[in-house]
């Protein structure tokens, strides 16, 4: 079975990106718009690895970690963070709360493929 | 002299030997350096080892010896017949050295033959200056890294990054498990490992970082080390002892072996096998005391029954475990059969190997070395095409055979595969009908069709060669195979290649066996060969030439009764089962009385005198004492097979 990867990002254009380029690379991917959406796309459907953005309405980034890690049923699911270099502290603040690693834009479409393999170890 | 040096002495002639042989190739084909390569490490290993154990002439000495082959490495000089001269020349001067002993004050002497040596080597280096550093391609670094208590939860998975870290070069993976706790105040979710990676690689920090490089909040420990081996060597050795382990990627790294070694001890053989010897009767002993303690019902005594089996299984393990050699001491002996081998047949083949890290007992290592020979010349000699057959065929000219070790169970498999032609089902079927060996209507699988290569006298090579095709090849691999209770598969598609697989037990001295009873008497089948039990009809009278046929789920099976070919008399019992044995390939049945079930036997050999008897692999002791024969299961349905073709 494919694994699945849920991207969280409340612009569509980076939703397809991460979807057109990781699909054909063997993984369904998801998308939620916030991070409310991202928490209950979580619990409807077996999450493999999150990609999140840091800046999105209604419950950002950094506090859609926080209520991930504060539920055990989520356990062993990698979030990535989308960040820019501006954001570092934020960033850092993420990876204390709990997010496993970080994509720092502008990125391609190789430096994506290669980070979320390097969390889960390929499609398989 | 002290064990360690005596240990050293002897690990030195064992290398000198080599270094001969080495030599004398290298004196026949001056430009492999392979060969250079293995007379760099030999020396660099002896000087290495010389100053820690008190040999510092000798290690002095070795050193100008291993200068002169460095700079061959570099290609700064060439192989000369008075290098080979020298060489030899040195070898023995080494030898007398490790005769003498060790350094009285542990300084290094001078000797005028010593001088006389280094002054005509330092004459072929033209220059004596130390050779320059050559910039290390290849470092060693010792990582540590604890993950955070929550990196699990957090997804994060340091397996991923061990296999990365293993991705980079050659890495060893300890893993600490201290800081685990108890059960009780275990939460799953949370990592309480740390693991230890020493890594050969060539590729520097900064990759290494990156591995790490979302772990930036684990507690990770790099240093790079230097390889060299304890003595205080000038900076040079050390570097060219990397860079060696480089160049020799395939062999194993005789460097960090020789590092190794100094913190092992040498055993001679025959001490080990005492030991099994103890151990086995121990475990009988042990079977006993359980047997007494379950009799009895003492729950003191039941308590301490217990704790002896755990203790005698750990001592079992411990101990099967020291009988364990990596199987790459015999992969590495073919590198020299497949180059010669090719050179010989005029093809381009090359040897790939695999899992040579696989640990195998002394023993079965010790038999595979012969019908592995014999695979491999198959696979050359038969499977393999030459270069222009295998350019019109759209193949590399280049060939592969790769040999491939991987545990699987309590077995190893070891299998030989060559992308050569792969076997000519219908020469093999035309030549089983001209021996006899099938009916020229038969209708037979493929893989039964492929087994009759494994016949005695079965060769269907054109012309007859120095290599193979006298047809005593392939059946020797079956026997040799046989009587390591093992097993031997045939897979090939034809144009494609040919694979050869062996299954092996891990060790030969226990064995899983089922315990029968056959008119009143234990015995022993190695479970190895049991397919099923199954009840026994009561009709039995499709009788022929004490052989009969069961229908087993649609598929007939032959049988024959135990009792009747040892020649006892029959004992009526309502418990006689047949058991289901597989051979070969072949399902035969046998009759037994009763079938008492699994039990771990620990094979003894049978007396000089018994030895011979066809149809028994050894003996074993049960718990209460009594003997019980193990029954050789391939070699009784083989007797019934030939008493049945010289009755008809």
């Amino acid at each position: 079975m494919s694994k699945t990867i849920l991207s969280v990002d409340d612009s569509k254009s980076i939703r397809d990106m991460i979807g057109f380029t990781l699909q054909p690379k063997g993984y369904d991917v998801i998308g939620a718009g916030d991070g409310l959406e991202g928490i209950a796309a979580l619990k409807a459907n077996k999450v493999n690895l999150v990609v999140c953005d840091l800046n999105m309405p209604n419950m950002n980034g950094l506090e859609m970690v926080r209520k991930v890690r504060e539920d055990r049923s989520f356990d062993g699911i990698p979030i990535v963070m989308l960040t820019t270099e501006a954001q570092k502290e934020k960033m850092l603040a993420a990876k204390e709360a709990g997010a496993a690693g970080w994509l720092v834009k502008p990125f391609d479409e190789a430096k994506l493929v290669s980070v979320v393999n390097k969390m889960i170890g390929g499609a398989q | 002299m002290n064990p360690a040096a005596e240990s050293f002495v002897q690990e030195s002639r064992d290398i000198l030997e080599d270094l001969e042989g080495i030599v004398l190739e290298l004196e026949a084909d001056p430009s492999d350096p392979k060969r250079i390569d293995a007379v760099f490490r030999a020396l660099h290993t002896l000087k290495g080892s010389g100053g820690m154990f008190g040999f510092a002439t000798l290690a002095a000495f070795t050193h100008h010896f291993e200068s002169a082959y460095e700079r061959i490495r570099e290609g700064k000089a060439a192989v000369t017949p008075e290098l080979i001269q020298l060489s030899l020349a040195s070898r023995d001067h080494l030898e007398r050295m490790l005769d003498a002993g060790p350094d009285e004050d542990g300084t290094p002497a001078t000797d005028p033959a010593t001088a006389e040596l280094v002054a005509k080597i330092e004459a072929m280096d033209n220059s004596s200056a130390p050779v320059s550093a050559k910039a290390a391609n290849c470092a060693c670094f010792t990582i540590t890294f604890k993950p955070e208590p929550t990196a699990l939860r957090n997804g994060m998975r340091p397996e991923l990054l061990i296999a990365e870290l293993q991705e980079l070069g050659d890495a060893t993976v300890s893993v600490s498990t201290v800081d685990v706790p108890l059960l009780r105040d275990l939460d799953p979710a949370v990592c309480h490992l740390s693991w230890m990676i020493e890594l050969e690689t060539a590729a520097d920090r900064d990759a290494i970082d990156d591995v790490f490089i979302f772990a930036s909040d684990w507690q990770i420990d790099v240093q790079q080390v230097e390889a060299g081996t304890g003595s205080d060597l000038p900076a040079p050795a050390s570097s060219r002892a990397e860079s060696v382990a480089d160049s020799s990627k395939s062999d194993t790294s005789d460097a960090a072996r020789g590092a190794q070694k100094t913190d092992s001890v040498r055993v001679p053989s025959h001490r080990l096998d005492e030991l099994m010897d103890q151990l086995g009767e121990l475990v009988i002993a042990q079977a006993r005391l359980n047997r007494i303690s379950t009799d009895l019902g003492d729950a003191g005594l039941s308590s301490t029954a217990e704790e002896i089996e755990r203790l005698v299984t750990g001592l079992r393990d411990a101990t099967l475990s020291i009988r364990m050699l990596p199987i790459e001491l015999v992969f590495g002996k073919f590198r020299r059969v497949v180059r010669d081998l090719s050179t010989e047949l005029g093809k381009d083949v090359q040897l790939s190997t695999l899992g040579g890290e696989t640990e195998v007992d002394k023993n079965v290592i010790d038999s595979l070395t012969e019908p592995l020979v014999h695979i491999i010349r198959n696979s050359i000699d038969h499977g393999i095409e030459s270069p222009e057959e295998r350019r019109a065929a759209g193949k590399a000219d280049r060939a592969t055979v790769a040999m491939r070790a991987r545990q699987a169970g309590g077995e190893v498999l070891i299998s030989v595969t060559d992308d050569g032609k792969g076997l000519d089902a219908e020469a093999i079927r035309a030549r089983g009908i001209e021996r006899g060996l099938i009916a020229a209507d038969q209708d037979i699988s493929e893989d039964q069709l492929f087994g009759l290569i494994f016949e005695p006298g079965f060769s269907t090579a054109k012309a007859l060669s120095s290599v193979s095709g006298r047809g005593v090849g392939m059946d020797a691999v079956r026997r040799v195979i046989d009587d390591l209770h093992g097993a031997v598969e045939v897979k090939s598609v034809k144009g494609r290649g040919t694979e050869v697989t062996l299954r092996l037990p891990l060790t030969l001295a226990i064995i899983d066996g089922l315990l029968v009873k056959v008119a009143g008497g234990p015995f022993v089948l190695p479970l190895s060969n049991v397919e099923e039990c199954v009840e026994l009809p009561c009709d039995e009278n499709e009788r022929q030439s004490g052989r009969s046929i069961l229908r087993i789920r649609d598929q007939l099976v032959p049988f024959l009764s135990l009792d009747t070919l040892f020649g006892f008399d029959r004992i009526e019992s309502s418990e006689r089962r047949v058991v289901i044995t597989s051979v070969e390939g072949r399902r035969t049945g046998l009759v037994v009385d009763e079938v008492i079930g699994q039990y771990q036997t620990v094979i003894k050999p049978l007396s000089l005198y018994h030895r011979g008897i066809e149809g028994l692999a050894g003996s074993t002791i049960l718990g209460d004492g009594a003997v019980a024969l193990i029954l050789d299961a391939a070699a009784i349905v083989r007797r019934a097979q030939n008493a049945l073709k010289s009755a008809a």
